[in-house]
């Protein structure tokens, strides 16, 4: 049957099981806004305050669900204010589809009004940029997208449509939900082979380790592969440490896992890395804030690598063995190949390593764990309150945390939380920020009340970019300069201008009372923190 | 060392840019490119040579196994596959003697003179990057007023072809995703 390109495009919105998208309109993306007025019982708009709001959303929807988010902006600006948030996901490997409207063909190139190369700016933060021509080209476009952007390993995809091919009618056949053209189909739907003799190899690595490590990363949480981690770990009563990505992947409750590694990681962590003879890393990607400097990462271990990502392997630090692999799947064959172990005297050692005692900024975070119990979506911005919360949450279940790890975009959270609630509604949702992240996207306030989204947001309030203001006394001989927030606005002011209830705490037990009471409705809680508070090492 | 890639792409909008902003982000410097069709119009081939290390050109490899108009990629092997280059080099030329001396040269590189006029002599020559560099080191004397060069293209000898090379797709897991979908409406 013969329909619009934007009828088209919403078709296979719903082709592909879509029933919420976020996003913000504009005269180019008009007739598509038109085709989801018609289908609103079928999908879901959440109108943000600003794209780069939605475009957070929807990755947290992403995060949330571990489907695919979608997100709607129009040509020029509304695609441009995007990139912040297509750069989040991307770094973070969330699925999300996003959808802009370019002129027509006829305009393109000439500097039309609100005239972007989007798909050139988008091209090094996406998995794939389409920039769609023609009408006809739009359903295998999206089936395509849609395809790509949760396969392997997950990322955001930009489809820009422009102008003429939104308007002009093309034939449209419905279809289970994917398209592969004759050329890709060889290529792309070849089944992927499981490396048989990598496995055997760690398999026997492990065997012969007397220190082994497993470092988690969010490609655990990703694959869903938690249990799987859990059967390897415990056969072989190997300690897993985690990425900041990856917390949650084993419970920080269970007697195996050391909590966070890295350059702000936990003590064992951090001396299970540098003491391992054996470091099986799943799922990371070695960043920076990992690794530190690589000469010196886990200087006695043999590093095995696993990934579903091929050019990830001997990326950032060279690897002894690898496995290119879904992480599932590598870690449950790897627990049907080897025995039974024991490594207590690696494990008595490790856990005499003497955590340094944590500051106030620990018993509020413990206080918020205590409010909400593990069942909650903690969401964070950037800075010293997001690393106080990977440290001390004591998080217990994959999904628990979804924080900005790789771009550490500060104004992701607001959005991102109100996109985890969009898609689990079941959940508490709380929001932890400091007070200038938060004043970056606080503007979603708005969306938060009014789609009934309660979002309880606890401001890490320390009156300054504290972690900034942190390097500047280490670095730069405490010449405090440009990070004190000595402004506006007052938050309790603000929460009632948005309709909300705020609180303003100032010790961990007001905290734990306050979050039990906003928890079902959402609201700001200001949280007066040091400003010499400090995010430091265990 | 410099290592020649060669790399199927999809013959659509925007691929070579995909390709040579991979490049520039990730920090590799081109030191040769050249693109063209395949006999099937659809598909072009670039040929890329870079500096690096063994690791440096897996990376590079993955790397571009990740875009997706890129169909295979592969490295050829200086000893086992052909090097061409074809250039255009004008050369001053205003006596006999220099013009008489560079008509001897382009004879034992067996290059031709292609125009000629009082004072300049174009030259083009297609070679590897030895013969070519040769030539070029000894036109140097006389002055080159200005060259253009295509890039260097290269095919592995023997009946082994790039189609041989189609990249692992393991990191889309595509046809994963096709078959779970596939499920979900069942
Ligand atoms: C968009 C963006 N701009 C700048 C930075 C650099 N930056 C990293 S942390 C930080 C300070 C964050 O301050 P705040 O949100 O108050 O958190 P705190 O560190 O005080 O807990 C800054 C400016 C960033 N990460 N993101």
């Amino acid at each position: 049957m013969k329909k619009s390109g934007a009828a088209i495009a919403v078709a296979c919105l719903i082709e592909q099981g879509v029933d919420t998208v976020f996003g913000y309109p504009g005269v180019s993306v008009l007739k598509i806004y038109d085709e989801l007025y018609k289908n609103r019982r079928s999908i879901r708009h959440i109108l943000t305050s600003h794209e780069q709001g939605a475009a957070h959303a929807a990755d947290g929807y992403a995060r949330a669900t571990r489907r695919t988010g979608v997100c709607i902006a129009t040509s020029g600006p509304g695609a441009t204010n995007l990139v912040t948030g297509i750069a989040a996901a991307f770094m973070d490997s969330s699925p999300v589809v996003f959808i802009t409207c370019n002129v027509p063909e006829s305009q393109l190139g000439r500097d039309a009004f609100q005239e972007v190369d989007i798909t050139g700016i988008a091209m090094p933060i996406t998995k794939c940029c389409y920039l769609v021509r023609s009408a006809g080209e739009i359903a295998d476009t999206m089936r395509e997208a849609f395809a790509l952007a949760s396969s392997g390993r997950p990322g955001p995809v930009l489809i820009d449509i422009m102008g003429n091919a939104v308007v002009e009618t093309a034939e449209y056949e419905p279809s289970a939900g994917h398209a592969v053209t004759a050329r890709r189909a060889a290529r792309l739907l070849a089944p992927v082979r499981t490396d048989e003799e990598g496995v055997a190899a760690v398999a026997k690595a492990l065997a012969e380790a007397e220190r082994p490590l497993i470092m988690a990363g969010g490609g655990v949480i990703r694959s869903g592969a938690s249990e799987a981690l859990l059967a390897l770990a415990e056969k072989t009563d190997t300690p897993v440490c985690t990425t900041m990505m990856g917390l949650g992947a084993i419970s920080s409750a269970h007697e195996l896992c050391l909590g966070m590694a890295g350059v702000y990681g936990d003590a064992r962590a951090r001396r299970a890395v540098d003491e391992c003879d054996l470091l099986l890393a799943v799922g990371v990607r070695f960043s920076d804030r990992v690794t530190g400097p690589v000469e010196t990462f886990a200087p006695k271990a043999k590093l095995v690598h696993i990934d579903i990502d091929r050019s990830e392997i001997d990326k950032n630090v060279l690897t002894d063995l690898h496995i290119v692999g879904d992480a599932g799947s590598v870690l449950s064959s790897l627990a049907g190949k080897v025995k039974k172990l024991s490594h207590a005297a690696w494990r008595d050692s490790l856990a005499q390593t003497k955590e340094r005692v944590p500051g106030a900024p620990a018993e509020y975070v413990r206080a918020v764990r205590r409010a909400v119990g593990s069942d909650a979506v903690v969401v964070t911005d950037v800075g010293q309150h997001q690393l106080w919360t990977c440290r001390y949450f004591g998080f217990e279940r994959p999904g628990e945390l979804i924080t900005s790890g790789g771009f550490g975009a500060m104004g992701f959270g607001l959005g991102a939380a109100i996109g985890a609630r969009t898609g689990d509604p079941s959940r508490t949702v709380v929001h932890i920020t400091g007070d200038g992240s938060f004043r970056m996207n606080l503007t979603e306030l708005s969306t938060e009340v009014k789609y009934g989204l309660p979002v309880v947001t606890v401001v890490f309030n320390n009156g300054s970019l504290g972690m900034v203001r942190q390097n500047q006394r280490q670095f730069m001989h405490s010449h405090f300069w440009q990070t004190k927030l000595d402004r506006g606005p007052d938050l309790m002011l603000l929460a009632s201008a948005y309709g909300l209830e705020g609180r303003r705490v100032t010790d961990a037990e007001e905290l734990y009372e306050a979050v039990k009471e906003l928890a079902g409705k959402g609201g700001i809680i200001d949280c007066r923190v040091g400003e010499d508070e400090e995010i430091t090492a265990g | 060392m410099k290592r020649t890639l060669s790399i199927l792409v999809e013959n659509s909008a925007g691929v070579l840019s995909q390709v040579t902003r991979l490049f520039s982000r990730k920090n590799w410097n081109i030191d040769s490119l050249a693109v063209g069709e395949t006999q099937d119009p659809s598909v072009s081939r670039i040929t890329v040579m870079v500096e690096g290390s063994d690791q440096r050109i897996r990376q590079v490899q993955a790397q571009l196994g990740k875009l997706l108009p890129v169909i295979s990629v592969c490295e050829l092997d200086e000893s086992l596959s052909i090097h061409r280059e074809f250039m255009l080099v004008k050369v001053r030329a205003e006596d006999k003697d220099s013009r008489d001396e560079i008509i001897s040269i382009v004879n034992v590189f067996r290059a031709s003179i292609v125009d000629i006029c009082r004072t300049s002599l174009m030259i083009a020559i297609t070679g590897d990057e030895a013969k070519n560099g040769a030539m070029l080191a000894l036109l140097k004397d006389f002055g080159i007023l200005e060259m253009a060069r295509t890039g260097m293209i290269a095919l592995e000898r023997g009946s082994a072809t790039i189609y041989d090379a189609t990249k692992d797709r393991s990191e889309f897991d595509y046809a994963k995703s096709v078959v779970s979908a596939e499920d979900k409406d069942a």
